[in-house]
């Protein structure tokens, strides 16, 4: 019984700590309000990273490829399209559009860590080229469009 | 019904209503290890619940099933917390909740290197018949656990423990080495030491343009090698058990995670055979939703 409580308790104070400092992240109430400093990131990407051309180009499925993994993995952060939701910036915004490829892919493999973003490189790195090709792919999209890019081979 | 049906379907039961309750909108990407691990945390304002259960066999004595429950938190891109509830039946004896633990990791360097450290911390408050086996250690070996469970039951133990994690990410491989050093605080007992090790590889590196069950990319096959390596005063692998155990892990585009492990003793000190599983669910936007109900966001 004692154990019980014992273990009651502990899962209290850790639900309290960690949703306090989680939820501190000071996150805005409708638009996540940090992407200049998270866009910042993307210039600091190394010009050999930059240089690096997306070998899934010329793959007819990348782009499908890729926005199946957006969906299963960055919608919760950056919204269903793209768009920015509370927890991650717009990936429309120009900063992320004109990147080159490697700077978006150099990103996806380092995260932005101290600002929330964590490392993808447990997708492998054909994976992460998938979702560049995708995320470069919503360029020119409306802020708030009804339905996806349709996928251009 | 005995109590080992009832603690398992108590187990399954919670994990299936907190996952249907919440909505997730995440594939999990989970690597396979049961022991090791690697420096990937939990991503932030992710809850992860995840049942684990291991089968062991036992000479001279009874059989076990040991199983736990984790509730996995991601607090920051940079801290992961993280509760377990443990268990055992041991067959013929009783089963038993046996204590819970509460591990942090920290990835301390801001960007992804060659070799990737996390620093871990655990505190335990676990009885002597805690058979979870989620790390060995020191001079931990089968016999210790031939003891009654009536016997075990009685000691409680309060034990911090660390542990350094360098793991590595190269060509779709996942290198990883976790040393493990463990105080029990409750006695004169020495400073205990252990290891884990583990090798894994996705059987497809790109992704098919169509979501799939059972997609070569959503398997991730490997090993985990895992064992003691004495104490303060004794290091080194005399009267130590060691393990070899083949894992994979199957991520569904549902959310959920499979995993499986089948572990075999090296030595004679070792448990002969642990036949280990997992299933878990990740739930995106926990930290969110909370923070909904206490009016933190509208």
């Amino acid at each position: 019984m004692k154990a019980c409580v014992a273990a009651l308790s502990v899962m209290i104070t850790f639900l309290g700590v960690s949703l306090a400092f989680g939820t501190q992240e000071k996150e805005p109430r409708y638009k996540y309000q940090k992407d200049g400093l998270v866009y910042a990131e993307i210039a600091k990407a190394p010009e050999k990273a930059r240089a690096k051309r997306n070998p899934m180009d010329k793959d007819p499925d990348a782009l499908a490829a890729g926005a199946n993994l957006f969906e299963q993995h960055c919608t919760g952060c950056h919204g269903d399209m793209g768009e920015g939701g509370r927890k991650g910036p717009s990936l429309l915004a120009p900063e992320v559009q004109n990147a080159e490829p490697g700077a978006i892919f150099w990103i996806l493999t380092n995260g932005v860590v101290r600002r929330g973003m964590p490392v993808w490189s447990k997708l492998p790195e054909p994976q992460r080229w998938q979702l560049v090709r995708y995320i470069k792919s919503l360029g020119g999209v409306p802020t708030n469009p009804e339905k996806p890019p349709a996928p251009t081979p | 019904m005995s109590d080992f049906f009832r603690f398992t379907i108590l187990g399954i039961f919670l994990l299936f209503s907190t996952s249907v309750l919440l909505p997730s909108s995440v594939q999990a990407q989970e690597s396979p290890y049961i022991v090791a691990y690697d420096h990937y945390l939990e991503e932030p304002g992710n809850l992860e619940i995840e049942y684990f259960s291991t089968f062991g066999s036992q000479r001279q004595a009874n059989n076990f099933h040991s199983f736990w429950m984790e509730f996995e938190y991601g607090a920051t891109a940079w801290w992961t917390t993280e509760v377990y509830l443990d268990g055992q039946t041991t067959f013929n004896e009783s089963t038993l909740f046996t204590g819970f633990r509460w591990e942090n990791r920290f990835r301390p360097l801001r960007h992804e290197h060659f070799i990737n450290p996390i620093l871990y911390v655990e505190y335990e408050n676990i009885s002597g018949a805690d058979k979870i086996m989620k790390e060995v250690e020191g001079h931990d070996v089968e016999a210790d656990y031939a003891v009654p469970n009536s016997e075990l039951s009685k000691e409680r133990n309060h034990e911090l423990e660390f542990k350094l994690i360098l793991s590595s990410t190269v060509k779709g491989w996942n290198f990883t080495e976790n040393t493990v050093a463990s105080k029990n605080l409750t006695g004169g007992v020495p400073w205990e030491f252990g290891y884990a090790l583990g090798a894994s590889h996705p059987l497809a590196l790109k992704a098919s343009a169509k979501r799939c069950n059972l997609c070569r990319e959503n398997f991730i096959a490997g090993v985990e090698m895992y064992g003691g390596l004495g104490d303060r005063h004794s290091f080194g692998l005399h009267d130590t058990s060691q393990y070899l155990a083949p894992v994979i892990a199957w991520n569904l585009p549902s959310d959920w995670t499979l995993r499986l492990s089948a572990g075999f003793g090296l030595n004679d000190n070792s448990h002969r055979f642990l036949l280990r599983w997992g299933i878990s669910r990740e739930i995106t936007g926990f930290g969110s939703m909370v923070s909904r109900i206490f009016g933190g966001h509208k």
